[in-house]
């Protein structure tokens, strides 16, 4: 799947030192569980996004490890906090060994 | 080879205590599960915010939040999904709260359990009840 992963961020522009903000992040991605059978009975083997994390600078904001029971296109929300202005890089790997990224840059003013 | 009444009978018997096997193993899945997560930390109600529908018409997303002040990391799991791992956040030195939104895939109606890993290895837990309409159309 991976040239029709689309990996979507939503990062604020600017943020204030120390102070939490949010972050949205959405990847086109099928998510085959593992648990459906195609039309001949056989069990369609699982491709998921096993992996995602956001670090900032080089340093960790969340890691989150998926399973077969997160819906097609997984959707996170979570909060950062930053002391400086900086990229926030976003990794996404996958069962296929596929590794999708996006970064943003914010600036704290 | 022809089967008798009696063979029915026993065939049938057989049949209904394999059906009722597997209930244990399933039960035990989600169990290990929460103890491979917990891995031998006391684990206690409270201290976690976890939101998920009551009802969910579309079993495919049904969103869910938890959130847990002074966490480590926060898991998931589905009693009654074939595999109850749903997700894990582990929340880094920038995390901006110990809280995190997604949304998962429900097999059936359930209880989900969310569980929060603190810093000393004790594991708070909320528990959340879902009922899932198969096929979304309200019937």
């Amino acid at each position: 799947m991976a040239e029709d992963s689309k990996p979507r961020v939503r990062v604020p522009r600017s943020a204030t030192a120390g102070e939490a903000f949010e972050i949205k992040t959405l990847i086109s991605h099928k998510m085959e569980s593992g648990q459906r059978k195609d039309s001949d009975g056989n069990t369609i083997p699982r491709s998921i996004i096993n992996h995602f994390s956001c670090d900032f600078n080089g340093e960790n904001v969340i890691q989150v490890v998926l399973h077969g029971a997160i819906s097609t296109n997984p959707y996170f929300q979570f909060e950062a906090v930053i002391q400086e202005s900086g990229t926030f890089t976003f990794t996404w790997n996958d069962d296929s060994g596929s590794v999708y990224t996006d970064s943003k840059d914010i600036t704290v003013g | 080879m022809s089967f008798t009444r009696r063979d029915t009978l026993v065939m049938g018997a057989g049949a209904a205590a394999a059906a009722m096997l597997p209930m244990p193993g399933l039960a035990g899945a989600w169990e290990d599960a929460i103890a491979a997560f917990a891995d031998g930390g006391e684990i206690t109600d409270g201290g976690v915010e976890f939101t998920a529908p009551e009802i969910a018409e579309n079993g495919n997303t049904v969103p869910i939040s938890v959130s847990a002040p002074g966490a480590v990391a926060i898991a998931v799991f589905a009693a009654g999904n074939p595999n109850p791992e749903v997700v894990e956040f582990e929340f880094g030195p920038l995390a901006g709260s110990q809280s995190g939104s997604t949304r998962c895939r429900l097999a059936a109606t359930q209880d989900l359990y969310a569980l929060a890993k603190m810093p000393d290895g004790s594991v708070r837990q909320a528990i959340a009840t879902v009922k899932v309409t198969i096929g979304g159309c309200g019937g």
